[in-house]
């Protein structure tokens, strides 16, 4: 048994060095060289500035903007570190809301949330989508849907004809990819930016 | 339901089974020790390894000696993961400034990655630095993924050998693993996910201002080299608090698709492996589709509960199925297949929060944990379970007919089936028992963050999960607590190394025995009748074990969903 020390000490640092240093690495570098801005992040800039990720959603509150999904990501309390408190598309503290399909909590904030949109917009069914948080807290896109269903709103903030803010909808909205995977979506935060150029 | 939703679900399987065949080839290969297409390549790298380290690649060893070499291996994984976290403050690689991790919760993480279980009690982004993510973390997730894969491949070998006392060199088939099977295929993956979007940087988390003007910081890392290795191993710790639902760890529908992909194809070669070893691959495929049918049948029954959604969604008119907790990306489709993936197989990471899953949709993912994971399950962790249940299957056999069961040519004796009892029955020691303590620890209980029977069903994932080794969570549950951490701790330990031990002890026991010719009475191992039978024990001893918890988790919160009672 004791010739099996050596190796459990030696072969494990070796392992260690390649697979917990040497790989990562070396990822990092080949990924560096060959995918730039999907390693970075996928940044947006503009004007030299970032503001945002083209995958990680970001808080809409405006009318003249399509508001992603409700958000249950938490950050600390300023005035009691041990607390925590409601951060919206907090992108340092990714989490959903955790809350079962019998949480009277989670009921009630649905509830609420459905109402406000139903006053805001009764021709349409209100998406699931909207009023459900994400399992991230970070959800970059919504269901082509929900982007149809605020059409209204926008337009109305804006002073655009529904019609041009409908096709600009469409423009930005993505299938499954292949035509089978996943669901089709629209990425708020690029719907977002092609209406700020179409407004100018 | 829709028609779309049914074909990537049959897109999915139908892929697995079309990679168990190649795979199966390489990795036998690998495993015997003969040359394939890398070992240009890597053969002088894996020759320096051992005249550095001192192995005869030559010497096997015996089962107990390769049990103490795979422990031993792990007390020292255990100090670098525990040093790096407690010490991250003073290391490099460290932009956010993370302080050092407390002792409880760095002894946690620590038996967790090493265990394979991979739970998370600490946010990624928000705890650890990029040098403990890397070398604490990617370090362990290869190998305690190789380690799983290794026992496997010795109790196959236990399985196909007659009448010698070794088993294979425990360094070898490590070094092996890792090299030639693990690497390669990271390498390659991980730059894959980049080009989805993964992010894969050294660089600080990056302070954006959005366009409504507000303060975002945007946590990045070396997320892809990490996230690859979590999935082919089926670790499943995130880099991120949010796992594999984070747009960053798991940016589009195809990223998704492969990892679930990734997640599965080691553990379903390896029943090809294992047909491959003891020289019939029918076998393999034997084993494999008692896999596959209890598969299934669980994604049937989430997929179903997670489209039809619940009461109180339908009450406030909303249609579509139950999207608290999902994205919109998979949609529910590609959620509840994930949640059956990654618990069949050890895997626990998660695309979406299995606490805001429909009660029946929430409980499919915890029986498959229940049943140990033997549903492909973990990289070579699924194969040894699911051999333990074949044992007391043929044991079962053998008893209605009376004879001597026999199984690839080995006769299952006394011995066997007395440590293939331990191994199951430990599991439901552990996670019932902690369980049953917990809910009467008023500190224990005030972690819940629901009320009714899902703050109980919380709990009961949490002790199922580790001791399952399988890592996912209600995440509700507060776990960062002395109490959990310790608790969980424990059961993951005795979760992994108590299955492990009676494995090897099998493993052992049959590569001395003498090589048995089949006869007209031997019970045929590779049809209909044999994995119906092997599906059949599983189900009664799981439903015996732990049908009761259930009771008072899911089912009644089903009944109460359906009535619209909330709590």
């Amino acid at each position: 048994m004791l010739r099996e020390i050596r190796p459990a000490i030696v072969l494990l640092l070796l392992l260690t060095a390649v697979t917990g240093l040497a790989y990562p690495l070396a990822i990092t570098a080949i990924a560096g060289v060959i995918f730039p801005t999907q390693a970075q992040g996928s940044l947006i800039e503009k004007d030299g500035k970032v503001i945002g990720s083209a995958l990680i959603g970001q808080e809409f509150k405006e009318d003249k903007y399509f508001h992603g999904r409700p958000s249950a990501t938490l950050a600390p309390d300023p005035n009691d570190s041990s607390k925590t408190v409601s951060a919206p598309y907090n992108a340092a503290n990714s989490g959903g809301s955790n809350l079962g399909p019998t949480s009277k909590a989670l009921n009630d904030r649905i509830k609420e949330d459905v109402e406000k949109l139903k006053a805001e917009n009764p021709s349409q069914p209100v998406p699931i989508d909207l009023v459900t948080t994400s399992g991230s807290g970070l959800d970059p896109d919504i269901s082509p849907e929900a982007a149809l269903f605020q059409v209204p709103r926008v337009a109305k903030a804006r002073n655009l004809p529904e019609l041009q803010v409908r096709q600009l909808v469409e423009a930005n909205t993505k299938g499954r990819f292949a035509g089978v995977l996943g669901e089709p979506r629209v990425n708020v935060l690029a719907l977002n930016l092609a209406l700020d150029g179409a407004s100018k | 339901m829709t028609a779309i939703g049914w074909f990537q679900i049959i897109l999915y399987c139908a892929i697995v089974v079309a990679l168990v065949k190649p795979l199966g080839w390489y990795m036998t290969r690998v495993f015997n020790g003969e040359a394939t297409f890398l070992s240009p390549v890597l053969r002088p790298v894996e020759r320096g390894f051992y005249w550095i380290s001192g192995v005869d690649e030559r010497r096997e060893q015996h089962w107990l000696t390769y049990t103490v070499a795979m422990l031993l291996f792990h007390v020292g994984g255990f100090l670098i993961i525990y040093g790096v976290m407690r010490l991250q403050a003073m290391l490099p690689f460290n932009p956010a400034d993370q302080a050092a991790v407390a002792p409880d919760l760095s002894f946690n993480t620590a038996v967790s990655f090493l265990t394979n279980t991979n739970w998370q009690n600490y946010g990624g982004e928000s705890t650890v630095s990029y040098l403990v993510q890397m070398l604490g973390l990617t370090h362990q997730n290869f190998l305690s993924a190789a380690t799983g894969i290794v026992l496997a491949v010795a109790l196959i070998r236990g399985f196909a050998r007659a009448s010698v006392r070794t088993i294979g060199n425990f360094w070898v088939d490590i070094t092996r693993c890792t090299l030639y099977i693990l690497l390669p295929i990271c390498i390659v993956y991980a730059l894959f996910l980049v080009s989805q979007g993964m992010p894969q940087t050294l660089g600080p988390y990056v302070d954006a201002t959005t366009v409504e003007g507000a303060k975002q910081t945007i946590a990045v890392g070396p997320v892809a080299s990490q996230v690859a290795i979590k999935m082919l191993g089926t670790n499943g710790g995130g880099f991120f608090n949010a796992n594999a639902a984070h747009p960053f760890e798991n940016p589009t529908a195809l990223s998704n698709f492969v990892q679930m992909l990734s997640i599965f194809v080691i553990g379903a070669a390896l029943t090809n492996v294992f047909g491959r070893m003891v020289g019939n691959q029918r076998q393999g495929w034997a084993i494999l589709a008692a896999m596959g049918v209890l598969f299934i049948a669980g994604v049937l029954v989430t997929y179903w509960s997670e489209a039809n959604g619940t009461t109180a969604l339908h009450a406030l008119g909303l249609t579509g199925g139950n999207m608290e907790g999902k994205e919109v990306r998979f949609g529910i489709v590609a959620s509840s297949l994930f949640a059956v993936i990654t618990t069949a197989a050890s895997c626990g990471a998660v695309n979406a929060m299995h606490d805001s899953f429909t009660a029946l949709g929430g409980m499919i993912p915890l029986i498959n944990m229940q049943l140990g994971e033997i549903i492909v399950g973990g990289v070579g962790a699924g194969l040894y379970g699911m051999l333990l249940f074949v044992v007391l299957a043929i044991f079962v056999a053998g008893l209605m007919v009376g004879r001597t069961p026999e199984y690839v040519g080995k006769k299952i004796e006394a011995r066997e089936v007395k440590m293939a009892m331990l191994a199951i029955l430990v599991l439901p020691l552990m996670y019932l028992g902690w369980t049953a303590v917990a809910v009467v620890l008023p500190s224990a209980v005030a972690s819940m963050a629901n009320a009714g029977p899902h703050g109980f069903t919380e709990v009961l994932y949490a002790f199922t999960s580790a001791t399952g080794n399988n890592g996912s969570a209600f995440a509700g549950l507060t776990g960062n607590t002395f109490f959990y951490n310790l608790t969980l701790a424990s059961s993951m330990f005795v979760g992994r190394f108590f299955m492990i031990v009676p494995a090897m002890a099998i493993a052992g026991s049959l590569a001395q025995k003498k090589s048995v010719p089949p006869s007209a009475g031997t019970f045929p191992t590779t049809g209909g009748l044999f994995v119906g039978l092997v599906v059949g024990v599983i189900l009664i001893i799981g439903g015996l074990t732990f049908f009761p918890a259930l009771a008072l988790g899911p089912i009644v919160e089903q009944l109460a969903s359906n009535a619209n009672t909330l709590f």
